[in-house]
Parts: C-alpha cells; structure tokens; sequence
C-alpha cells in the first residue's frame, strides 16, 4: 500500500503525462534540429520519460486503485 | 521482376505458417486454450501480439500517406493515443479484466458483464455491437492486402487472387493453431516491420544525403508541416483522435481479449512501461518517410500510398518488395486476430446464450474463423461506400463502449439498466451520426463533428452521452435481484 499522498502523485503523474505528450506550448514552432521538428524531439523524449515512470509506477504503485475496490 | 517480389512475399508467408504449424503441435483441444492459448502469453509475445494486432494496414499505408499530405503531427496523435493513454487504459481496464478473467474464468468482454449483471441480453448485445464493427474492419484489411498485391505486381496478380490468397492463408493458421500461432506469428511479423521500416528509413535518408537534407527540402517545398498544428491538426482533431481511438482499441475484440491472455502479473507490468518506446519506435520512422517524400517530391497516384511510391523511386525493387511483405504481414497481424476474437464472441455470446452450448466449442470455432473469413472477404468484392465508412468509423463505435464498461469494472452501484441504456443510447448516437455520413450530406465524420461538435470527432459527444446514461440511469434505478456485484468487487487477489 502506498500513502494517500503518493496515490494523489501518481494521479498527478500520469496526468501530467497525458497533458504534455504534444508540446502545446510549441504550437506554430517550426524550429529543427538534426533533420527533424524540435516538437518532435519533444515528443520522443517525453515518450522515454513516460516509459520510466511507467516502470516507477509498476514497481511502486502497481495494483493500487485497481485491487480490492468496493 | 515481378516473380522475384512475388517469391519474397510467397517466402515470408511460407515461413509465417511454418510458426503457425508448430504452434499448432503444442495446441490441446479446450476453447481456452484455442483462444487464449491457456492464459500463458509471456511478456515479449503479449507486447508484440498485441502490438502488431493494432497496428494494421494504418502504419505502413494510410498513415504515413496522411502525413505526407498534412504534416508529421499524426506521430504525435499516435505518441498521445497508444504511448501513454493506451498504457493508462491498458493498466485500468486491462490489468482489472485480467484479474477477473483469472478468478471467474472469462474468456470475453459479453461473458465478462453478462456474468456480472445476470443478463444475457446484454452479454448479446455487446458481442452484436462489436460484430458489427469487426466485419467491415476485418474486410477493409483484406481490400488493402489485396490492393497491395495489385501494386507490387503492376497488376499481373488481380485484386480477387491477392485478397483471396491472404483470406486463405490467415485461415489457415488460426484454424489450425488458434491464440498462439497468431501471437506467434504477431511476435515474427511485428519485429518484421520494426526492421524493416527502419531499414526503408535509412535507404531513403542515405540516398538524399541525410535528414537534415530531407528536411531542408520540406522546408523549401511544404514549410508549413515543420510548424507544430495548422490544417488538418486542430487541438480538437490531435485530442479528439488519440481519445476515441485509445479507448475504443481496448474495446476492440481483439485487443480486449488479450487482456485475458497474460501468463503474470509481471507480463503486464513490462508491457506496460514499455509502450510508449515502442510506440516512438515505429511511427516516427514510418511517418517521416511520408513526409519527407512530400519534399523529395515524391508523386503518389490518385487513391495510392506515399510508401510504396517512395520506395520504387529510391530503393532496389528486392527491397521494396520486402516492405511490401511486412505491411501485409501488418495486416494479416490484424485480421487473423480480429478473426480468432469474433469466432469467439459469436461462438460464446451469440450462438451458446441463443442455441445451447456447443459440444465441441473449439471446433465450432474453427468454423466460425472460416465462415467469418470468408464473409468479409465476399464483402471486400462487393463492398459499397456504406460498409467501407463502417469499417473506417469502427474505432469510434467501439469507443462508445469503453465507459460503460469502466464504469461497470470499477464503481458498484452500476445497474444492468444503467448498462443497456449507455451501450444501446451511444451506438445510437454514433450510428444516428454515421447515417449522416453514409447518406451523403457529410464527407466524413470530421465534418459532422465540425458542423455540430465544435470540431469533435462524433465519438466525442457519443462517449460523453455513454457515461452520463451510465451513471444516470444507474442511479435512478436498482439492482436486480439476479445481478451478481459480489464477482467483480469479492476482493479478488492476484498471487
């Protein structure tokens, strides 16, 4: 069992992740670097940074919200 | 040269059924096992099954064609919808099916909530709704493997051979080797496309001297696709599309059942977190190949695809042969997954609840693969205007499923009542929508949503209307007496 306040983290978390997986503050943006969008490499690194908090979560928080609701 | 990309294709499809022949020698003879391969995918198997199942002809054909007439951002649409909403919905309605399937011992979504609310009406009309959505789906996979056939061969091989011959093909291996021959053969073709398309990538790059070349002449001849949104992506269209699409991919049957099919915990838990790689790793290559040949200049025939085009001008026609195969592979990974899930919700919810158990449920099965194969395939011949928008509006009527039945999973007070009137309400929403689409006064569904949804895609509203008649309806009525909460909030435990 994780603490309420870790639980509310999470949420916040994941959440975060869904808000900024595309760049809305680099809308219009045309800049590139090495051949590609810069909102592009955004979106990959955040891609990478999603895959590790998955990991986190699934190591930390896994079951939780999901076992045992009544 | 046609021979030798005949022989290459003719190779690849050979050594996909030699996978699915040797799945079939491990094969016994119970239905769980036919479709679910006895609860027993491990993580490398269910991520690629699983993988491989969603992609279809979309990565290879259509996707990279509409960034090559619109931009790149649909690589952020699909970032959105499977990398991090999909991994969302794969741990809240995956994960919780999964336990449940494992305690009570369901092997589908209609089995799932027709157990839970006592009623087989419901455990019917959810099997109908998504039937009616598979078969037009499945059909339009045969149509682009059969299309795809005509344009590798310059039409030497007629459309009706090619499609024929994969319809064929996949009944073959999921007739005989069920679950694990199609996971199997997911797992060998989805690594196909990752090689391949990758490899396609840096033949295209290598020949026009590198990405910042490539992109340097988008910027001269499309400068407005580098810019973040504009044309087609609205924030509407880039939210709108990844939400109906993610949540209605868990309702796909295919997608839905595999839920059921993880060996662990542990399975789901790697799966989980390594989404959104995956993800990146496949659509950005495929995308940008499509729209950097908007730059190279890459002329793409009336109603063809930007990759094969792309490909004849700038690699060996042995190559472009083989990327050929992989999207068939990538749409075979589809419907031979499609076909396993339907036979097994007409079979289980459909034909038992209405006929009486069948005494040989897998081989029943087996016929219901080919007599669903067989019928979509008819339909690829025949197919109208009207069943093709069906197929390509399918996510969203799936979509209008997704609440109810989180809803069902997760909060007690849901009623049967409740349950019918979201399902039954919001498939009449979409559909309402969809009849204006068929019947011609709208191009697409894009524009309904344009003209009365403030720039949604119908599934919007309809997954709104589906929780609020969900959660509405369940609260002014009660439970009936043969409902049965007690399966889903037991305190079930995983060990």
């Amino acid at each position: 069992m994780i603490s309420r306040a870790e639980r509310y983290g999470w949420v916040l978390a994941l959440a975060t992740l869904v808000a900024f997986a595309v760049p809305w503050f680099l809308w219009g943006d045309s800049r590139t670097a090495l051949g590609l969008p810069l909102w592009l490499w955004w979106h990959a690194g955040w891609m990478g940074l999603a895959a590790v908090v998955f990991r986190l979560f699934a190591v930390r928080a896994w079951d939780d919200g999901v076992q045992g609701v009544a | 040269m046609v021979a030798l990309e005949l022989a290459l294709v003719g190779a690849y499809l050979v050594l996909a059924l030699a996978v699915g022949l040797v799945a079939f020698r491990l094969t016994d003879a119970t239905a769980e096992d036919y479709y679910l391969a006895s609860r027993s995918l491990g993580t490398v198997v269910l991520l690629f099954t699983t993988f491989a199942t969603l992609l279809s002809a979309f990565t290879f054909f259509g996707g990279p064609t509409l960034t090559y007439a619109n931009g790149p951002e649909w690589t952020l649409v699909m970032g959105l919808m499977d990398g991090v909403l999909f991994a969302v919905l794969w741990y809240v309605v995956g994960y919780k099916q999964w336990l449940l399937g494992r305690s009570e011992g369901y092997v589908t979504l209609g089995e799932m909530l027709g157990d839970r609310f006592g009623s087989t009406g419901l455990r019917v009309l959810v099997a109908g709704v998504s039937l009616f959505w598979l078969l037009p789906y499945v059909m339009l996979q045969q149509r682009g493997a059969g299309q795809a056939v005509v344009g590798l061969t310059d039409g030497a091989v007629p459309y009706w051979v090619g499609a024929g011959g994969i319809t064929l093909f996949m009944i073959a291996y999921v007739v005989a080797s069920g679950l694990r021959g199609v996971a199997w053969t997911d797992t060998l073709q989805g690594v196909f496309m990752l090689v391949f398309i990758w490899g396609a990538v840096a033949w295209v790059l290598a020949a026009v001297g590198g990405p910042t070349a490539a992109t340097e002449a988008l910027a001269d001849s499309n400068p407005e696709f580098l810019a973040l949104g504009g044309g087609l992506y609205t924030p509407q269209y880039i939210v709108g599309t990844a939400v109906y699409i993610a949540f209605g991919v868990t309702m796909f049957p295919q997608i839905n059942q595999r839920f059921f099919a993880a060996d662990s915990e542990a399975t789901l838990k790697r799966a989980f977190s390594l989404w959104p790689v995956l993800v990146v790793l496949l659509f950005v290559p495929a995308f940008m190949l499509g729209t950097w040949a908007a730059g190279l200049g890459v002329a793409v025939p009336e109603g063809g695809n930007v990759v094969p085009a792309v490909l004849r001008e700038f690699t060996p026609a042995w190559f472009a042969a083989l990327v050929v195969a992989g999207a068939l592979a990538a749409m075979m990974s589809s419907s031979d997954s499609m076909l396993l899930s339907g036979s097994s919700y007409f079979t289980r919810d459909v034909y038992a609840p209405l006929a009486g158990e069948a005494d040989r449920e897998a081989l029943l099965g087996r016929a219901v693969v080919v007599g669903f194969a067989v019928a979509a395939f008819g339909l690829s011949l025949t197919a109208t205007q009207g069943i093709v928008q069906i197929g390509n509006t399918a996510f969203g009527g799936f979509a209008q499923l997704a609440l109810p039945v989180i809803a069902a999973l997760y909060w007690p007070r849901t009623t049967r009542t409740g349950m019918l009137a979201a399902v039954g309400g919001s498939q009449a929403f979409y559909l309402g929508n969809l009849a204006a689409v068929v019947a011609g006064p709208f191009e697409s569904m894009g524009a309904v949503g344009a003209a009365y949804y403030l720039g949604w895609h119908p599934g919007i509203p309809g997954m709104v209307l589906s929780l609020l008649l969900v959660v509405g309806v369940s609260a002014v009525t009660n439970p009936s007496p043969d409902e049965n909460a007690g399966a889903y909030f037991g305190g079930q435990r995983a060990d």
